[in-house]
C-alpha cells in the first residue's frame, strides 16, 4: 500500500512537471520543472531499492548537468535568436512520436491488466536488508562482466572532453589575433 | 479500525525513533547556527582586538535569540520585477537541502535519523550540493544585476570545486572500502589511525573545496559584500534572508560532519584502540565540568546582577550535562548509553573544531580574485586530487600485492603527490608570469 502511494506520488510529480517543463515560455522555469522531473524519477529509483542509481541521478543530473543548463541559460539570451533556429518539421515529428508513445502506453496498460492487483498496485518489494548492497554489486559487474563496455564508454567521454577543450581553445585563438 | 489508520499506526510504530530524531535536528539546527554566528562574531572581535556583542545577555550570550526575533518581525520585501514563485521558493531549497543531507549523517553511533543507508556519504554530499540551486535561482529571480552576478559566480565556483572535493573524497573511500557511514568509521577503528594521517593531501583538498562549497571567505565571491553588496542575497530581507543564512550554516555543519566522518575518525575518541588510554572516555564529563567551573568563576565578575545569575544558570546547565555523561559510569544499568553519549561528544567536538578552523581562515585570508579562484580550482586542485586518488590506489595495491608496510607505502605516495603539486604550482607561476608580461590580453574570468 505504502509502496503504491509513494510510486504514484513520484510518478505523478514526474509526469506533471514534465508537461509543465514543455509548456513554460520562460527557460528558467522550464529548467526548474526539469529538475523536479529528475528528482521525482530519482525518488522512483529509490523506491525500487536502487539507491546507487538514485544518488547518481541526483549528483550527476541535478547537481551537475542541470547546474550547467541554468548557467548557460543565465549567460546566453535565449529569447532573441530562437525563431531562426526553430526546427521546421517539429509539428509532424511531434505528432508521430506522440502517437507511438500513446500506442505503447495503451499496450502496456492492456497487458498490465493481467497482472495480480490489476497492475495498478505495487506488490511489496523485498526489504532493503535482504538485498545485496547495491553499489558493491554494481561495481562488481561493472568491473568484471562489463569491463570492456565500461572502458569504451570512458574513452568516449574522454574524447568528448578533449574535443570540447580543443574547440574552446580554437575559438580563443581566432578571438585574439 | 480502518486499514488506512492501521497502516499509519504501523508506520509510526516502525519509524518513531527516526521521526523524533528528525524533529530534534530541524528544531535544534537553527539554534546551533545562531550560536555559531555568535562564536564567529566573538572570534572576529578577538582577532581585531574588540569585544564583539556584549549587550544582550552576559558576553552577548542571548544575542542569537535577539537576532532571530529581529529577523522574524522584519518587513519581508519582494522586488516588483522579481519572479514571484521562484523568489519565494529559492531560500527554501537551500535550507531543505542542507537539513535533508543532515538526515543521513551519524552524530555519534546512536544518534542518527536514517538507519543504515548503503550509500550514506554519497547521499550527504549529493543532497547538500542541491542547496546551490537555491542560490542560483534566488539570484536569478531577484532580477537585479548584483544578484545575478553573485549567482553566476556561485555556479562557476560550485562546478569547479565540487569536482575537486568529490575526487578528494575518493581517497578516503578507497581506504575505507565502503560508502556506509558506520563502516567508514569502523574501518578507521580497524586501521588504528584516522584517515587524515593516511591521506593528508586528500583531506587538504577536501577542506579547501568545502570552504568554497559553503561560500565562505576566502572564497565568498558569490556574496562578496565589498563588490556585490550582498551577491545573491541582495534583494532578500527578513525571514527569507535568514533561511539562506540558516542554510549556509547548516551546510557548514554538513561539510564539517563529512570531513569528520571521512578523515577525522568520526565519533571515535583519540587513540580508540589503546586500552590504557580508556580514561579518555571520562574527558567529555571533565571538559563540561571545567566549563561550568569557569562560568562560576566569571559569574562573580559580571557588572550586572542579572548577568551573574545567568552565568550561574549556564554553569548549572554544564554541570547537568556533565552529570549526564558521568551517570553511566556510576549506574550500571545505564552503561549501554555510554558509547552513544561519548560518540556524540567526540563527533560534535571534531565538527566544532573544523568549523573553528573555517573561522580562522575567514579572518586571516583576504578574498580571492575570481580568476585566481578558477585557476586554483582547475589548474591545481583538480589535477592534484586525481593524482592523489592514483597515489592512494597505488599504495593500497603495493600493500596488498607485495606485502609492504602500509605506513611506508603511504609516505612514499604522499611524497610523490606533494612533488607533483610543487611542479603544478611552479607551472602555474610560470603561466601567470607569462600572462602578466603580455598584459594586453583582455582577461576573461569565466574562461577557466
Amino acid at each position: 500500500m505504502l509502496d503504491s502511494i509513494i510510486f504514484y506520488f513520484f510518478a505523478g510529480v514526474a509526469v506533471l512537471s514534465a508537461a509543465l517543463m514543455v509548456t513554460r515560455r520562460n527557460a528558467i522555469h522550464s529548467a526548474v520543472f526539469l529538475i523536479t522531473t529528475l528528482l521525482a524519477t530519482a525518488g522512483i529509483f529509490l523506491q525500487l531499492r536502487a539507491e546507487f542509481l538514485f544518488i547518481t541521478q541526483i549528483i550527476l543530473y541535478v547537481g551537475g548537468i542541470m547546474v550547467l543548463f541554468i548557467f548557460v541559460i543565465m549567460l546566453v539570451r535565449l529569447d532573441a535568436p530562437i525563431h531562426q533556429l526553430r526546427f521546421r518539421m517539429q509539428r509532424l515529428v511531434a505528432i508521430l512520436v506522440a502517437a507511438a508513445l500513446g500506442m505503447e502506453v495503451t499496450v502496456i496498460l492492456l497487458l498490465a491488466h493481467k497482472l495480480p492487483g490489476g497492475g495498478l498496485l505495487i506488490q511489496g518489494s523485498a526489504p532493503a536488508d535482504r538485498l545485496p548492497p547495491n553499489s558493491e554489486e554494481l561495481a562488481k559487474s561493472l568491473f568484471s562482466n562489463y569491463l570492456l563496455p565500461f572502458e569504451i564508454a570512458s574513452i568516449l567521454l574522454l574524447v568528448a572532453m578533449v574535443g570540447a577543450v580543443v574547440m574552446a581553445k580554437n575559438r580563443r585563438r581566432t578571438d585574439e589575433p | 479500525m480502518n486499514p488506512t489508520a492501521q497502516a499509519l499506526l504501523h508506520f509510526l510504530q516502525t519509524w518513531w525513533v527516526e521521526l523524533v530524531c528528525a524533529v530534534v535536528i530541524v528544531a535544534i539546527v537553527p539554534l546551533i547556527a545562531g550560536y555559531v554566528v555568535l562564536v564567529e562574531r566573538k572570534l572576529m572581535a578577538d582577532m581585531q582586538a574588540r569585544l564583539g556583542p556584549m549587550r544582550v545577555g552576559p558576553h552577548g550570550l542571548l544575542q542569537p535569540i535577539a537576532d532571530a526575533v529581529k529577523l522574524l518581525i522584519k518587513e519581508d520585501l519582494v522586488p516588483r520585477d522579481a519572479d514571484g514563485l521562484i523568489f519565494w521558493f529559492a531560500p527554501v531549497i537551500t535550507m531543505v537541502a542542507a537539513l535533508t543531507a543532515m538526515g543521513a549523517l551519524y552524530f555519534g553511533p546512536a544518534f542518527r535519523v536514517a538507519q543504515d543507508i548503503n550509500i550514506g556519504i554519497l547521499f550527504v554530499i549529493g543532497v547538500s550540493s542541491l542547496g546551490f540551486l537555491g542560490i542560483i535561482l534566488g539570484g536569478w529571480a531577484s532580477n537585479s544585476h548584483y544578484s545575478i552576478i553573485g549567482a553566476i559566480r556561485s555556479t562557476a565556483q560550485l562546478v569547479s570545486y565540487e569536482a575537486a572535493g568529490g575526487i578528494a573524497i575518493v581517497s578516503a573511500l578507497l581506504l575505507a572500502g565502503t560508502l556506509r557511514i558506520p563502516d567508514i568509521v569502523a574501518a578507521q577503528f580497524d586501521s588504528h589511525v584516522w584517515f587524515i594521517f593516511l591521506a593528508p593531501v586528500g583531506f587538504f583538498i577536501f577542506m579547501v573545496a568545502s570552504i568554497a562549497e559553503t561560500n565562505r571567505a576566502p572564497f565568498d565571491l558569490p556574496e562578496a559584500e565589498s563588490e556585490l553588496v550582498a551577491g545573491y542575497m541582495t534583494e532578500y530581507s527578513g525571514f527569507r534572508w535568514s533561511l539562506y543564512f540558516l542554510g549556509e550554516y547548516a551546510n557548514m555543519i554538513v561539510v564539517a560532519s563529512v570531513a569528520t566522518t571521512l578523515f577525522l575518525g568520526g565519533w571515535l575518541r583519540p587513540f580508540p584502540n589503546i586500552h590504557w588510554l580508556r580514561w579518555l572516555d571520562l574527558l567529555p564529563a571533565l571538559f563540561l565540568g571545567f566549563v561550568g567551573v569557569y562560568c562560576i568563576y566569571r559569574a562573580g565578575k559580571q557588572p550586572v546582577k542579572i548577568q551573574t545569575g545567568f552565568m550561574w544558570a549556564v554553569a548549572l546547565a554544564c554541570f547537568g550535562l556533565a552529570a549526564v555523561f558521568i551517570a553511566p559510569w556510576i549506574i550500571a544499568p545505564l552503561r549501554f548509553a555510554l558509547p552513544g553519549l561519548n560518540g556524540a561528544f567526540w563527533f560534535l567536538f571534531k565538527v566544532s573544531a573544523y568549523i573553528y578552523v573555517f573561522m580562522w581562515l575567514r579572518f586571516t585570508l583576504p578574498r580571492y580574485r575570481f580568476d585566481q579562484l578558477m585557476h586554483l580550482g582547475w589548474y591545481i586542485l583538480i589535477p592534484l586530487a586525481i593524482i592523489n586518488v592514483f597515489s592512494v590506489g597505488l599504495a593500497l595495491l603495493l600493500e596488498s600485492e607485495f606485502g609492504l608496510n602500509r605506513w611506508f607505502t603511504m609516505i612514499v605516495t604522499t611524497a610523490f603527490t606533494l612533488a607533483i603539486s610543487l611542479f603544478l604550482v611552479r607551472m602555474h607561476d610560470k603561466r601567470t608570469a607569462a600572462a602578466s608580461s603580455a598584459a594586453a590580453v583582455p582577461s576573461d574570468s569565466y574562461a577557466g
